[in-house]
C-alpha cells in the first residue's frame, strides 16, 4: 500500500494517478483509491464514473472511490451474517447516528476498506487481487490524523472486535515492508516547510515509512543568468510583443531559480529521497498529464 | 469590481474562504496589513502562517492571544502604517477548552468533560471542530469590540463548505439527542425508540466494544448541562456570520478545480444568505499584450534584437507556454465571473517570488487595493 499525501493543492491526485499508471505499465495489478467525502471528487474520477466499486481504467489499472457510508455498510455486511439483523440495523436511525457520532469511525472503516483491497484473500465476493494499492490520501494535517485513526481507535475502544481489527490495521500501516507513504511537495516556501514537518511527524509520530518525496511542478531552466541580463535589457528597451516575451522569459527565469532554491531546501530538510516532476504547461491536468508524469517516474 | 478597501468599507469582519493551497493565509495577512495601513485597528486570525511570514512580522511566539505587529517594521519596508495590525494564531483545542470552561455550570462538570477521552478526540479531530472554533474565537473578539476589523483566515478544509457547515455539525453532535434517548433503555424512551433501537444498540455494542459506548454515554452526560449554552452561542455565532457588517471573500486559484470550488462555495453562501463580498484569484498569469503577427514573426523579431537564434527560440517557446496558461486562466476566470454574476474578479498575478515578508504583502496589496485598470497597468509593467 502506498499513501500519497501532502499539502492541499500540490497535485496529490495527479501524482497518485501517475504512480498508478507507472506500476500498471510495469505489469503490476494496481488500484488507485480516492477517499471520497474527504475532497471533492477529482476530475479523473468524475469522467470515469468511479464509485464505490472497482472500475478498470486502463490495462492493469483500477480505481475506486471509497465513500465512508458505503464502507461502513460493507463492513457490517461482512460482520453480520443474519440478514434480518442487518436490514434492521440499516433502517435504524440510531445506528446511523451512532456511527456518525463516534469520532474517527468513518476514517477507520475507510482504512479498513483499503486494507481489504490489499488482501490477497479478498473478503468481498469475487474480489480481484491487487499487487499495489495506491491511496490518494487526505491533505496534510488531516492526513496524519487519517493514518493514526486505527491507533487512536484501538485506544478508545479498549475491547471488542473493532479494537482488535484497529490494532491489526495499525500494525499494517507501520509495517515498512508493506506500507509506504509518498509526500507531494511544490517548490514554494510553505509547501516545503509543511512537507518537512509532515515527513517528521509521519516517521516519528505515526511510525510509517516515508519512501519518497515528489517535488512537483518544477519549471524548466530555460535561461542562463547571463542570458537573463540580456533579456532584462530587451524588456527595458522594447515594446509590444518583444517586450512582453522578454518579461515572460525573465519571470520564468526568476521562478525557476527560486524553485531550485526551494528544491535544495527540501533536499536538506527531508530524509527520504526527493524525486522531481516537471511543471506541465497544460491547460487542465487530466489522465494525459498523469501519463506524461508517469513516464518521468521511471 | 471595486477593490478590497472599498468592499470592506464599514465592515467589522472579513472571512477569507477557499480550498487549500490557494494562498488564503497570505491573502488574509495582506488584506489585514492593507486595511491597517489605511488607519484601522485590525486583527488577523490565522491558522497556520508560513513560518517566514510570521517571523517577518516579528511574531515568533504567536499564540491564542492577539499580539501587535511592531509598527517600526512597516516603516523599514517603506509602508506607511496609519492604524494598527494585530495577529493571532488560532489554537482550536485551547479555544474549545476555554469554551467548555465558560459554559460549564461548575468545576466538576468542566473537569469531567475535559478529562473525557471522547472529548479529547473531538476537540482535536472531529470534523468541524477546528472550523467552529475559528468562528468561536472570531465571535469572542468581535464581542470584546477591541478592533475595527477582524480578518479570519479559515482552516484548510477539504472542502470549503465544511467551514459553513461546522456549527451545525458540532452542535448536532454535542446535543446527542437520539443517543441520550436510548442510553436509558428502561424508561419511556425505550418504548418510543422501539425494538429496532435496542437491536441497533446491541449490535453497535458488539461491533465497537462496550467501553467506547460507555465513554460516549459519559461524554453526553457530562455535556448535557452545557448543551443549551452551546446551542445559544452557536446561534449567536451564526448571527455574526450573517450580519451585513460581515463580508465573505472567496479566495481561489485560476485552475479549473479551485474555480469549481469557488463557484460551489459561492452558491452555498447565497443559499445560506451569508454576505458575499467578492472573489480574489491568486497566482494568475496575466495575458500579455496582444501579439501582432504570429509566433514566427515574434521569433524573428527576437532573433534580430538579441542576435541569438537559439535564445530567441527559447524565449518564443516560453512565451507561447505562458500565453497558453494566461488563456486558460482567462477562460476559468471568465467562467467564475459568469457563475458568480459579479462584474469582475480581483486578480493577483503569479509573482516571481514567494511572498513571505511585509514587502511581499505590500506587493500583493498593489493589486488588492487597486482599481481593475490600475491592476492591468501594474501587471503589464506600465505603472
Amino acid at each position: 500500500m502506498v499513501f500519497v499525501t501532502g499539502k492541499g493543492g500540490v497535485g496529490k491526485t495527479t501524482v497518485a494517478m501517475a504512480l498508478g499508471l507507472r506500476a500498471a505499465a510495469e505489469g503490476k495489478r494496481t488500484i488507485v483509491c480516492e477517499v471520497a467525502a474527504q475532497e471533492n471528487a477529482s476530475r479523473f474520477f468524475e469522467h470515469a464514473e468511479v464509485g464505490f466499486h472497482e472500475v478498470e481504467m486502463a490495462d492493469n489499472l483500477w480505481a475506486i472511490s471509497i465513500d465512508p457510508d458505503e464502507a461502513m455498510r460493507e463492513y457490517v455486511l461482512l460482520q453480520l451474517k443474519v440478514r434480518a439483523m442487518r436490514d434492521m440495523l440499516f433502517r435504524s436511525r440510531i445506528f446511523t447516528y451512532l456511527t456518525a457520532a463516534t469520532p474517527g469511525l468513518k476514517e477507520l472503516v475507510t482504512i479498513g476498506k483499503i486494507w481489504e483491497l490489499a488482501q490477497l484473500d479478498r473478503k468481498v465476493k469475487r474480489g480481484r487481487k491487487y499487487d499495489l494499492v495506491i491511496v490518494d490520501a487526505p491533505a496534510t494535517g488531516h492526513g496524519i490524523g487519517f493514518l493514526q485513526t486505527p491507533r487512536t481507535f484501538a485506544a478508545i475502544a479498549r475491547v471488542g472486535p473493532i479494537h482488535s481489527q484497529a490494532r491489526e490495521l495499525d500494525r499494517l500501516i507501520v509495517d515498512h515492508e508493506h506500507t509506504g507513504v509518498a509526500i507531494v511537495a511544490l517548490p514554494e516556501e510553505m509547501p516545503v516547510n509543511e512537507s518537512a514537518a509532515l515527513e517528521h511527524d509521519l516517521r516519528e509520530e505515526v511510525g510509517v515509512a516515508v519512501d519518497r518525496v515528489y517535488m512537483n511542478g518544477l519549471y524548466p531552466e530555460r535561461f542562463a543568468n547571463e542570458e537573463s541580463e540580456r533579456l532584462g535589457r530587451l524588456a527595458e528597451g522594447e515594446d509590444g510583443a518583444v517586450r512582453a516575451a522578454a518579461r515572460a522569459a525573465l519571470s520564468e527565469h526568476n521562478r525557476a531559480r527560486s524553485q531550485r532554491a526551494q528544491l535544495a531546501r527540501l533536499r536538506r530538510r527531508v530524509r527520504a529521497p526527493v524525486k522531481t516532476l516537471p511543471f506541465l504547461f497544460e491547460p487542465e491536468l487530466g489522465v494525459e498529464a498523469a501519463g506524461q508524469l508517469a513516464r518521468r517516474l521511471g | 469590481m471595486s477593490h478590497v478597501g472599498e468592499i470592506l468599507e464599514g465592515k467589522d469582519v472579513c472571512i477569507c474562504a477557499g480550498s487549500g493551497g490557494v494562498g488564503k493565509t497570505t491573502t488574509s495577512a495582506a488584506i489585514a496589513a492593507g486595511m491597517a495601513a489605511s488607519g484601522l485597528k485590525v486583527c488577523v486570525l490565522t491558522i497556520d502562517p508560513a513560518k517566514r511570514l510570521a517571523d517577518s512580522l516579528g511574531l515568533k511566539e504567536l499564540g491564542n492571544e492577539a499580539k501587535r505587529v511592531d509598527p517600526a517594521l512597516f516603516g523599514r519596508q517603506g509602508v506607511e502604517m496609519r492604524g494598527e495590525l494585530w495577529a493571532m494564531m488560532l489554537d482550536a483545542k485551547a479555544t474549545f477548552d476555554e469554551l467548555v470552561a465558560r459554559q460549564a455550570p461548575d468545576e466538576e462538570s468542566r473537569d469531567r468533560v475535559l478529562g473525557n477521552p471522547i472529548y479529547q478526540q473531538i476537540s482535536n479531530a472531529l470534523a468541524g471542530s477546528q472550523e467552529y472554533m475559528a468562528m468561536e474565537k472570531l465571535f469572542e473578539l468581535h464581542t470584546e469590540g477591541r478592533f475595527d476589523l477582524l480578518v479570519l483566515d479559515t482552516p484548510p478544509t477539504r472542502n470549503a463548505l465544511d467551514f459553513l457547515d461546522a456549527p451545525r455539525r458540532l452542535t448536532q453532535f454535542i446535543e446527542g439527542r437520539s443517543l441520550r434517548v436510548f442510553m436509558r433503555p428502561t424508561g419511556l424512551a425505550a418504548k418510543v425508540a422501539g425494538r429496532g433501537a435496542s437491536v441497533a444498540l446491541s449490535v453497535f455494542k458488539r461491533i465497537v466494544g462496550f467501553d467506547l459506548l460507555a465513554d460516549l454515554a459519559e461524554f453526553f452526560n457530562a455535556f448535557s448541562g452545557m448543551v443549551d449554552g452551546f446551542q445559544a452561542r452557536a446561534k449567536r455565532v451564526n448571527g455574526l456570520l450573517a450580519d451585513p457588517r460581515t463580508c465573505f471573500l472567496v479566495v481561489c486559484g485560476p485552475q479549473g478545480e479551485p474555480v469549481d470550488e469557488a463557484v460551489y462555495f459561492h452558491r452555498k453562501l447565497v443559499e445560506a444568505k451569508l454576505p458575499f463580498g467578492g472573489v480574489i484569484v491568486n497566482k494568475v498569469h496575466y495575458p500579455a499584450e496582444k501579439l501582432r503577427g504570429d509566433g514566427e514573426d515574434l521569433q524573428a523579431a527576437l532573433a534580430e534584437k538579441l542576435g541569438d537564434d537559439d535564445l530567441a527560440g527559447r524565449v518564443a517557446e516560453n512565451f507561447a507556454d505562458y500565453q497558453a496558461l494566461a488563456e486558460r486562466d482567462a477562460r476559468n476566470i471568465e467562467r467564475l465571473a459568469r457563475e458568480l454574476r459579479t462584474a469582475g474578479t480581483i486578480r493577483v498575478p503569479y509573482l516571481d517570488e514567494d511572498v513571505h515578508d511585509l514587502a511581499g504583502l505590500a506587493e500583493i496589496n498593489r493589486y488588492l487595493f487597486a482599481s481593475s485598470e490600475q491592476r492591468e497597468a501594474i501587471a503589464a509593467g506600465r505603472a
